[in-house]
């Protein structure tokens, strides 16, 4: 399959009063048409800082994207002058963000806020954007359509606004759709019906999804591809079933471990001991080294790259290279 | 009956409730505080008095009547007469069109300045901010009245035609207006601009002026009606204050600063009091009533203040 975005190297950097923080670190991965890839792990390991150096959302001079080139359809995205990129915006590639409730405008009715992209990209006339924004409104599940229309955003349900914002991420059949965290505060029945929502957008709009979550569950039911990161970089990435069946890096396992199983009791659930590294502090050494229960010297010292370990499974850790090294 | 009907007809009141806008939502809210409501209503009655009721009045022509000077309020002439005969009551209310006018003239004026270079100062930041900023900060450390003042000078100074004068009164109130919201308006924009929804707008491809007027400057509408509302009350004030010193608005063109003016001796002001305080007490109820009403609008729109 060929692929839709590319992006090589990248990185972004914070600059706060510490010091430099570097939240992401040389990622590397692609999205391929039709597909859907995830980004796990853990909170503040730079899942979302991707994702928003992704759409150009980390602003000079808090942040800037220092390295790297995200190629989208032949683009590179961080070289595109800003009318570009902002036809490309809300057009070819749109987002979803965790926050319904914050993410749509408090003092502008549901029904302008959907119409806002389809005139603004499609060119639609007034007329044609409310006939199109009711349907859309229709298609994500919402009844009384016309009402809805007309209401603001405190009037409706978490749930209901997260349909919406899909409702208004697919206005323009975007080629890719980010999606960061769009269940997170959602409830959880509520959680498969918007996931439901996503995958039939997805497979009949033929659009990728790069869906950024913490939830293996989530992982699990959508997913083509798996990435995973720590600490602004990715140690281990593959194809769904593979990942889950045979995890390779400690961390990823720490994760697997810790989800929860139905129906079954445990005293306690397995967590990962410690907590993700500051990122000031950071040394030359694998990030999880402190955490990991196969710490070895080298994991002190050296940083391990990430390597195909066989199936299309990546993995940055000692533990596999270790051998060839010795060998 | 099927379910079905009988479930429809269940959910119609809450089809009605929902329908109601933000808009409705605070007139409700607005409606139940009854020293706002009393406030409005004098704004309005004050309006009404002074642009409709010159048209019933039989002196409207302002004749100068010298058999008819400076007399006692009496049924005849209902606040008297002043130094040429002229009926009071008649030009109480057209002093109060020109106070009026101006001071809704120059709120417009100012919040339009204001609103706008203050939007532009908070969403842009960098140096649009600092050179927007920083002449509003020149001008609100010189105090008002003296900078006026100086304008009114000049005005007189250049001898600028009288008739001109009330346009350019409202310009000079506007000058001075303008900082304060443009200060308002930017530090909400701030913080606006940082919110999710203001994201999401970058995210699908907006232009930055769909993003300042369509998506940022609604969010700062309710603040600037409280602003404006209480403005008119400050704007009618300095104007009154200006005219009455000589500064404003010039004789013949009557407001209600130069008719207590023309009061201004001691003669008039011990034996003839119908000459300064009707205008006087016009000033006085209508700007604690913009500023009654403008508390209780305030108390309604600002989201930051418990309901």
């Amino acid at each position: 399959m060929k692929h839709l975005m590319k992006i090589e190297g990248l990185s972004t950097v914070f600059h706060t009063e510490e010091g430099k923080v570097t939240a992401v670190d040389h990622v590397s991965f692609q999205v391929r048409e039709g597909e859907t890839v995830c980004i796990v792990g853990e909170s503040g390991c730079g899942k979302s800082v991707t994702a928003m150096s992704i759409m150009g959302l980390v602003e000079a001079p808090g942040g800037q994207v220092n390295g790297g080139q995200i190629d989208f359809a032949g683009e590179d995205l961080l070289r595109l002058d800003k009318n570009t990129l902002r036809a490309i915006r809300g057009n070819e590639i749109a987002m979803i963000f965790q926050e319904p409730m914050s993410s749509l405008n408090p003092v502008m009715k549901i029904g302008e806020q959907i119409m806002e992209p389809l005139m603004v990209h499609l060119k639609l006339n007034k007329k044609q954007a409310r006939i199109r924004a009711i349907e859309l409104i229709t298609q994500v599940g919402i009844a009384r359509p016309e009402q809805i229309f007309g209401s603001y955003p405190h009037e409706l349900s978490g749930g209901m606004l997260q349909r919406i914002m899909i409702a208004i991420a697919v206005s323009c059949s975007p080629k890719l759709l980010i999606a960061d965290e769009p269940t997170t505060a959602l409830d959880v029945t509520i959680q498969a019906q918007i996931l439901d929502m996503l995958r039939e957008f997805k497979e009949s709009g033929g659009m990728s999804i790069l869906l950024i979550t913490h939830d293996l569950g989530v992982v699990a039911e959508m997913a083509d591809y798996v990435i995973v990161m720590y600490s602004g970089q990715i140690v281990e990435e593959g194809g769904v079933v593979e990942l889950f069946n045979h995890p390779k890096h400690p961390y990823t396992r720490g994760l697997l471990k810790s989800k929860p199983v139905v129906g079954q009791r445990l005293e306690e659930l397995y967590s990962i001991p410690g907590q993700v590294p500051n990122p000031l502090t950071l040394e030359q050494s694998c990030y999880f080294h402190d955490r990991c229960e196969h710490c070895m010297p080298v994991c002190r010292s050296r940083q391990p790259r990430l390597e195909e370990l066989g199936g299309g499974q990546k993995t940055a850790c000692w533990l596999y290279e270790e051998a060839e090294v010795h060998v | 009956m099927t379910v079905d009907s009988r479930l429809a007809g269940l959910r119609e009141p809450q089809v009605q409730r929902q329908k109601s806008s933000l808009f409705r939502q605070s007139l409700k809210r607005l409606m139940k505080n009854k020293l706002a409501v009393a406030g409005f209503g004098v704004v309005v009655f004050m309006f009404a008095l002074c642009f409709i009721g010159p048209f019933f009045s039989p002196y409207a022509d302002n004749k100068i009547n010298m058999a008819m000077m400076n007399k006692a309020p009496s049924l005849q002439h209902l606040l008297g007469t002043d130094a040429l005969g002229r009926d009071i009551l008649t030009r109480v209310m057209q002093a109060g069109r020109i106070s009026l006018t101006v001071g809704l003239a120059s709120m417009v004026l100012s919040v339009f300045i204001g609103a706008l270079l203050g939007a532009v100062a908070g969403y842009y930041r960098g140096i649009a901010d600092q050179i927007i900023m920083r002449i509003a900060d020149l001008l609100m450390t010189i105090p008002g009245l003296p900078l006026l003042f100086i304008f009114g000078a000049l005005l007189s100074e250049w001898k600028v035609p009288t008739d001109y004068r009330m346009y350019i009164v409202m310009l000079m109130l506007s000058i001075v207006n303008w900082p304060g919201l443009a200060r308002m308006v930017r530090g909400q924009m701030l913080s606006l601009r940082e919110r999710e929804f203001m994201q999401a707008a970058v995210v699908l491809g907006l232009r930055d002026s769909r993003k300042l007027f369509h998506h940022l400057l609604p969010n700062v509408v309710p603040l600037l009606i409280v602003m404006a509302t209480l403005n008119i009350g400050g704007a009618i004030l300095s104007e009154s204050v200006l005219s009455f010193f000589g500064l404003g608005v010039m004789p013949p063109t009557p407001t209600w600063g130069n008719m207590i003016d023309a009061a201004n001796n001691m003669i008039d002001f011990q034996d003839h009091p119908w000459l300064w305080i009707p205008p006087g007490l016009s000033i006085f109820a209508t700007v604690i009533a913009i500023n009654i009403f403008g508390d209780g609008l305030r108390d309604v729109l600002d989201p930051k203040q418990k309901r």
